[in-house]
């Protein structure tokens, strides 16, 4: 509450003395604004996530203004396709923008690295899973997101988590996984770690599919003939409705499905469409921090801007990417890329909007400290019911049928 | 009736093309970092429109599937040089050789069984997403979680192990383009050019002038898919990344295709007129799409644009240029 | 029984494959055009479905009338104003005009729906019927159902009507049929407008199993060639048994090898069969 109060005087104070300043005439003794360049996939066939980050960066163009942050954002759009990613970071930075920010997928954010290396213009990544990015030894990219590993392995230890909170122990799982680049490293991290994570279950089938598929009927029915506790699904958002979907009318009801770190079953699309049989459904993943004030201020905006959307990690983790640039910014005082990057370096970032200790970057410009959540679908809505620290409310599992709802 | 290449350049033309050369050597010496990544992207759309003209515009076999050699040239000389350090030039002959049997197999295939035309178009569309979805399971390359190569030292061009600048692959890529303009205009001059169009205007008659047209198609075939390969060596070490589903894509195929078309298929200069106009209308449009806010503008005008040019220029627009700038050949 | 149960299922979604690539094969096997735009005219029928459930909360099954005319007179529209004049051009020509239009729709419902799935909720959207052992998913039924009375419907109209039997002298000679005084040009707009129907008509009975975005177009354009050069371009009952096979093959192969092969595995069937018998299995020679 505190820290509510404190930010809100600095707002009010910052937005005041410019008032004045304005009003005597005199020339503002605040810093210019630095440019930043945000680059999202709003066409071609990833638009629907990338219009989804957007929204931050909308959110961001008039909350960190409003927070005393000197900032302007100029964004594109990559269309989905890694050589536009490339021509629009050098356009950016022709432009005159001084920091990037992007670009959800893995491949696009790789080609705007090697521009931004190219120049010395640092790049901060808001979502990409993949993490040969981190392994390449760029200096001016840092990303705040984990890797598709560190995904893994947190949310295999958070089945513990949940099965200690709520007595239940499945003894076996069946893991439908889709075969793209996130579902298959993600998959490689699984089977790399289940030896190790203690889980009371081992996986008796693994059912990889077709990222493109429109039918997923046989997938399901395989996942079923399987005859296993649990249902492990590592998606994306169209498949998993396909599977969730399929589930009810073949009246497959395992103790529950739980994804262990993927997209799909916390998007507002996976809720709207399915309606009451979304309930329930298992992601643990980072998720916004119901116990954190920024967040909450960040939810609300969020919610007046655009009803009936769900605020997810999307929107969290591209609205934190620019709360970086801005803190790096402000600590280095200057436009110099060498500064900033510095200063991005020294990140120490304590009032996040998602839940996790302070944002740093280790020495290869990855934040490791990103621990996910358990997050459920309760009454349509997305809520972190683990860790307990942070739950709003506590998990339900095994999940009741499909033909227990009402 | 198509206007076949002059055997000699006239005064006129020589002083086009000489001019064309200059202009294309100076330009990235001119145009800042952001322009010459543009160019990049018309060189490459470029090149690729060539070597597909040879097997569709002077061979007359509509290939829809031509991203399947631009990825067997790509991950063959990619997977070579990360596996075992292979120079990526030496990378890139494998991958021509690789690429070049896989063409002159399916033509082979195809042209022995009778397949032709739409049903060739197909066929070629069936192996280039067949060849993807292998690829997404092909575990040695990276299948989906795709195939890095390592991006230190980009610092200083190395033309040798192909790092370096975006200025760097531009001039590399002016190269490639040039000699494949300047082999076509070899390989139309001879015996196999004029047996090509024969094939193209119709393969019956060819067949009854003694020539032999399976070879000849899968000749074209091979040489196309060869050079094909070639740009996508280079692709790869470019992008430095490979996923199977954005390397071999089906879009991919039909970019390849679009410019020829544009700038007149079947002629030695179309498939660059059309690669600087396409590309060049793209950029124009993705930088007014991004002004307006509105996703999806650009593809509507890019359509449109497609759509007004086969409505009013369907043989393509360098054969309406050329007569414009008074650079007809001779009575050929 | 699992087995039987894939087999069904594989069996009734292949029927609406079959309707979809029943419109691409009657429209290449008269006017001799091979529709690249196919996928996407079905999705913009998906769109208008959609629209009028989400507006006037009708059924897609209700509104499938509604859509299927308006598809055939976009189609009639566009063979009369645009198509038919490239008839005798050379296939990349033809092949890009429909890229064009292609681009163009997708494009537009970009602009107008944005790109997230729609979907329309049925209140049986999730029943199944339970016979023995066999699950059957309802909207299947009713979707594989309309497909079947859909192409019966087409094979009655070539059959025993006048247009239709002029459709089809004119698909054998076409010179002949101007000669006794057909109007080729009319013939060819109704042909056209038929292949759109069929897939207005598919695109209805589809929304009741699959979410609408503006780009999965071209996987079903894809899917309808695969369909069509099984069953033989130009054939009507090769494209109902195309469909029936590419549903069923993707179902077993999906369940006995892995899933994600599966549309590896059509595509290798499509070259086997063109290689083997280039005509398609049903298609003449």
């Amino acid at each position: 509450m505190r820290h509510t109060l404190t930010r809100r005087d600095f707002g009010l104070g910052a937005t005041a003395s410019g008032a004045l300043l304005a009003g005597t005439g005199r020339a503002r003794a605040a810093i210019r604004p630095i440019k930043l360049g945000s680059l999202l996939p709003r066409s071609g066939y990833e638009a629907p996530i990338g219009q989804s980050c957007q929204r931050a960066v909308e959110l961001a163009k008039k909350m960190l203004p409003e927070m005393g942050h000197a900032i302007e954002i100029v964004d594109v759009d990559t269309e989905s396709k890694p050589e536009v990613a490339r021509t629009q970071a050098e356009k950016l930075i022709r432009e005159g923008v001084e920091m990037l920010v992007g670009a959800f997928d893995s491949g696009q954010s790789f080609a705007i690295a090697q521009v931004a290396e190219q120049h010395g213009i640092p790049f901060v990544i808001n979502i990409a899973a993949d993490p040969a990015i981190t392994e390449q030894g760029f200096k001016y990219v840092f990303r705040n997101f984990p890797t598709s590993v560190m995904l893994g392995t947190q949310g295999l230890a958070r089945f513990n988590d949940l099965f200690t909170a709520t007595g239940a122990s499945p003894k076996t799982a069946v893991l439908m996984v889709v075969n793209d680049t996130f579902g298959q490293t993600m998959l490689r991290g699984i089977h790399a770690l289940m030896p190790k994570a203690n889980l009371p279950f081992e996986i008796v089938d693994t059912i990889s599919y077709d990222p493109q598929a429109k039918d997923l009927s046989i997938e399901v029915a395989k996942a079923k003939a399987a005859k296993a506790d649990l249902l492990m699904a590592v998606t994306r958002l169209t498949d998993v409705i396909l599977i969730v979907r399929e589930m009810v009318k073949q009246r497959y009801e395992p103790m529950g499905i739980i994804s262990p770190g993927s997209p799909g079953m916390y998007q507002t699309q996976f809720v709207k469409v399915l309606g009451k049989y979304a309930d329930y459904a298992i992601t643990n993943i980072p998720w916004l921090d119901p116990k954190q004030a920024f967040a909450h201020r960040f939810e609300a905006a969020f919610n007046q801007a655009y009803p009936g959307e769900v605020c997810t990690l999307d929107a969290g983790f591209t609205f934190e990417g620019f709360v970086i640039c801005a803190d790096a910014y402000k600590r280095a005082g200057s436009t110099r890329p060498q500064a900033l990057v510095e200063a991005l370096k020294a990140t120490n970032i304590k009032e996040r909007v998602m839940i996790g200790g302070p944002i740093t970057f280790d020495a290869k410009g990855q934040n490791v400290n990103l621990p996910s959540a358990v997050v459920q679908i309760r009454g349509g809505k997305p809520i972190v019911v683990l860790p307990a620290e942070n739950a709003e409310l506590a998990p339900i599992f095994p999940v009741p049928g499909w033909s227990q709802r009402g | 009736m198509r206007a076949m290449a002059a055997r000699d350049l006239s005064p006129r033309r020589a002083a086009a093309l000489g001019l064309f050369v200059a202009v294309m050597l100076l330009l990235p010496l001119l145009v800042n970092a952001y322009i010459v990544s543009v160019l990049v992207v018309v060189l490459f759309s470029a090149y690729f429109g060539q070597s597909w003209n040879i097997m569709t515009g002077f061979a007359g076999q509509l290939s829809l599937g031509h991203a399947l050699y631009v990825g067997l040239g790509a991950y063959t000389s990619a997977a070579l040089f990360v596996h075992f350090g292979l120079l990526p030039w030496l990378g890139m002959l494998a991958g021509m050789a690789v690429a070049a049997l896989a063409g002159g197999a399916i033509a082979a295939l195809s042209f022995r069984f009778r397949v032709g035309g739409v049903y060739f178009a197909l066929l070629t569309i069936a192996f280039a997403e067949f060849t993807r979805i292998l690829f997404d399971h092909f575990g040695w390359v990276g299948a989906t979680e795709g195939l890095f190569l390592p991006v230190a030292n980009l610092a200083h061009d190395d033309p040798l192990r192909l790092r370096g600048s975006p200025r760097m692959f531009y001039y590399l890529l002016l190269a490639l383009s040039l000699a494949a303009l300047a082999l076509s205009h070899h390989l139309l001059n001879r015996r196999v050019g004029y047996y090509w169009q024969a094939i193209r205007e119709d393969e019956e008659a060819a067949r009854a002038l003694g020539i032999d047209v399976f070879r000849y198609k899968v000749a074209a075939m091979a040489l196309s898919a060869a050079m094909t390969a070639l740009g996508g060596g280079v692709l790869a070490f470019y992008d430095n990344n490979l996923y199977p589903d954005t390397v071999f894509a089906m879009s991919r195929s039909i970019e390849i295709i679009t410019a020829p078309i544009i700038g007149g298929l079947g002629t030695l200069f179309g498939p660059v007129l059309g690669a600087v106009l396409l590309t060049g209308l793209g950029e124009i449009m993705t930088n007014l799409s991004n002004a307006a806010e509105i996703s999806g503008l650009k593809q509507w005008f890019y359509g449109a644009a497609l759509l007004a040019i086969v409505a009013l220029q369907p043989s393509g627009l360098w054969p309406w240029l050329r007569r414009r700038l008074g650079l007809e050949e001779g009575r050929r | 029984m699992l087995y039987l149960n894939i087999i069904v299922s594989g069996l009734l979604t292949g029927a609406v494959y079959g309707l979809m690539a029943l419109g691409l094969s009657v429209i290449f096997g008269v006017i001799r055009i091979v529709n690249f735009a196919h996928g996407e005219m079905m999705v913009l029928a998906m769109y208008g479905a959609y629209v009028v459930n989400a507006r006037l909360g009708l059924d897609p099954l209700l509104v499938l009338p509604l859509v299927t005319l308006a598809l055939f007179g976009l189609g009639y529209a566009l063979q009369r104003l645009l198509i038919n004049r490239y008839i005798a051009r050379p296939d990349h020509e033809q092949f890009l005009l429909l890229l064009a239009l292609a681009t163009i729709i997708t494009a537009s419902l970009l602009m107008g729906f944005g790109p997230d799935a729609r979907n329309v909720q049925l209140d049986y959207g999730y029943d199944s019927y339970q016979i023995g052992a066999i699950l059957l998913d309802k909207v299947r039924v009713f979707a594989a159902g309309g497909a079947v009375l859909g192409a019966a419907a087409l094979w009655s109209f070539f059959r025993f009507s006048r247009t239709g039997k002029a459709i089809r002298a004119c698909a054998d000679n076409q010179v002949g049929a101007q000669v006794v005084g057909l109007d080729v040009k009319r013939l060819y707009a109704v042909t056209f407008g038929l292949g759109a129907a069929c897939v207005g008509a598919a695109g209805c009975l589809l929304l009741l199993l699959v979410d609408v975005q503006p780009y999965i177009a071209t996987d079903y354009t894809l899917l309808a060639f695969i369909i069509v050069i099984l069953g033989g371009l130009g054939s009507m009952p090769g494209a109902l048994l195309g469909g029936i096979l590419v549903g069923v093959s993707e179902a077993l192969a999906g369940f006995l090898v892995e899933p994600s092969l599966k549309s590896a595995f059509s595509f290798g069937l499509l070259i086997l069969v063109l290689l083997v018998r280039p005509q398609g299995l049903l298609g003449r020679a």
